[in-house]
């Protein structure tokens, strides 16, 4: 019997590990002509400093002769591939990152195949021929699908970020005063954003060590259940850190869609404009002890 | 467990700074402690900073009620201080309110309300 | 569903819940949740941690990084072999609390996770999952 590696049950690995065989002993040439046909795709090459996308392949090569070597070689779900999946994702980070077409970044894997499959051919004058140039294949396609998904995760987390920032830059907290501070929120709240300023006003509560945050929605047309609660939870974190919340801008549509939704305000002040808001904070601020307004 | 969580003592008031991860024990025995004191010390108004806490559970929720609560037969007034935001979002998610508890942003501003609330009461006799 | 890293730790002791929440802290970081969904899990991670150690007589949890497609995740697994809980709709109910005072926070620790599965029955101890998704 051969090598303890199971892989004599499954009909498309032969007996011998090929596959590793020819990755260790020809490493260095597959590895100069992998870079060769990898920049020919590319085109406009280049980009990727040679010696950086050298480095990238050495790993590949290292992590793919020591996942063949693994008993659980065709399967890429599993533990042995761990290692090159977190390699090609943090690889297709890199490139999405750096601007690179899905295609550009699936070319890393890809471009190996014509390299491999020659190797393959000048090792097995055999029938086996056929069985490894296809698992060879199927294997080098999954694992270039791969980098398009782990691609297309690093765009969407670029974008979900530039978002934020956008969100950040266009809900600005104001300081009115010594202890107010005024939210101006403007636009259709959704859910999430209304967590992200929620949150960002939180912590200009804290940084500012203002008592009294006004929330102005003049210039939302419509609230939903949703937005509405998430008011409501921003109002009582508020009160737990110590800080008191004032609704203004509330037109008479929305105060109708509040009370339809049944939100509850509970004792949260509100007044129709901002400037009332403020003199009514400037209020509660003057009833304390005078010293709290010294700062 | 020699470690205890310390009381100072500022004129009419007590303060209390939570700096450590408190296990549970460690937790009731600042609540014994410190109820105690007030007692002793005949305290108007308790300070606790929690600022220093990065998460409040319903252990801690009903150790800092339970305070308030004692203080205030004691006719002394409770200000949990320094609660941070993502533990007052978690909070309310939670559903735990703090009753009897006022809060204030920072131990300064929190004095300004003990000596408030004790400006609002009326002198004690004798 | 891939699990990519998994520990278990004991839950007998008070202080058990500390080391409990210091490690969930340190996986939620490194999985980089936002800090208040760290505090979330954390929170939760205390209450269900100290409901296994007080009412449930000790028990353990394991907590599990897992990958679901792409998203990426933090597992909790918490398991008693106690008296189990006789009413979980009542359990769950906010405010809830046992005789001798001490609230399950079931409800409350729900609603701080995406996903909560509880397996109990009286007298076969008591299983709840929790987990959290970036």
């Amino acid at each position: 019997m051969s090598m303890a590696t199971g892989f004599a049950e499954n009909p498309s690995m032969p007996p011998e590990n090929t596959l590793a065989r020819v990755l260790e002993r020809h490493e260095g040439e597959l590895l100069v002509e992998w870079m060769a046909d990898h920049s020919a795709s590319m085109g406009r090459g280049g980009r990727i400093p040679e010696e950086e996308l050298r480095q990238q392949g050495r790993e590949f090569l290292r992590l793919l002769v020591q996942a063949a070597r693994g008993s659980g070689a065709n399967d890429m779900e599993g533990p042995e591939w761990q290692e090159m999946r977190e390699f090609l994702a943090e690889v297709s980070r890199s490139r999405g990152l750096q601007g690179f077409t899905p295609s550009e970044t699936a070319t890393f894997v890809f471009s190996f195949k014509r390299p491999l499959f020659e190797r393959l051919r000048d090792e097995n004058a055999n029938s086996h021929l056929f069985d490894e140039l296809w698992s060879a294949t199927l294997l080098l396609d999954k694992l270039g699908l791969y980098t398009t998904e782990a691609y297309q995760k690093t765009r969407e987390e670029v974008i979900a970020r530039q978002q934020e920032e956008m969100l950040e830059l266009s809900t600005p907290v104001v300081k009115l005063w010594d202890g107010i501070l005024a939210l101006p929120m403007i636009g259709t709240l959704d859910s999430n954003r209304t967590q992200v300023v929620m949150e960002t006003l939180l912590e200009k509560i804290v940084e500012t060590g203002s008592r009294i945050a006004i929330i102005d929605i003049t210039g939302v047309p419509t609230v939903d259940t949703l937005v509405a609660q998430h008011l409501m939870k921003t109002v009582t974190a508020a009160r737990l850190m110590g800080a008191e919340c004032i609704i203004s801008g509330i037109r008479p549509q929305i105060a109708q869609t509040i009370v339809h939704l049944q939100v509850d305000l509970g004792n949260v002040a509100t007044k129709a404009s901002l400037a009332d808001a403020f003199q009514l904070a400037l209020q509660r601020l003057g009833t304390t002890v005078a010293g709290a307004i010294h700062r | 467990m020699a470690e205890h969580i310390p009381i100072l003592r500022m004129g009419e008031f007590l303060l209390v700074t939570i700096q450590v991860d408190m296990h549970d024990t460690l937790a009731l025995d600042l609540q014994d402690r410190l109820t105690t004191r007030v007692v002793e010390t005949g305290a108007r108004g308790v300070l606790i900073d929690i600022s220093a806490l990065d998460i409040v559970d319903s252990f801690v929720g009903r150790m800092l009620s339970y305070i308030a609560r004692v203080a205030s037969l004691l006719d002394a007034a409770t200000v949990v201080v320094g609660m941070r935001p993502a533990v007052a979002i978690t909070l309310v998610e939670l559903g735990l309110s703090l009753p009897g508890i006022r809060t204030a942003l920072d131990v300064d501003q929190g004095m300004h309300l003990l000596r408030a609330s004790r400006a609002e009461m009326p002198a004690a006799p004798g | 569903m891939v699990v990519h890293k998994q520990r278990v730790l004991a839950l007998s002791s008070e202080q058990d819940v500390v080391v409990v929440r210091q490690e969930v802290r340190r996986w939620a970081v490194d999985l980089a949740f936002s800090l208040v969904e760290q505090t979330k899990l954390v929170t939760a991670a205390s209450e269900l941690a100290r409901n296994a150690v007080q009412y449930g007589g000790g028990g353990e949890v394991r907590l599990e990084a897992v990958e679901n497609g792409t998203r990426r995740g933090l597992r909790l697994v918490f398991e008693d072999r106690g008296p189990g809980i006789p009413d979980v709709p009542l359990a769950l109910r906010d405010g809830y609390t046992t005789g001798n005072g001490l609230g399950l926070g079931l409800g409350g620790a729900k609603r701080l996770v995406n996903d909560f599965e509880i397996k109990t029955a009286p007298g076969e101890g008591t299983r709840i999952t929790v987990a959290r998704w970036r």
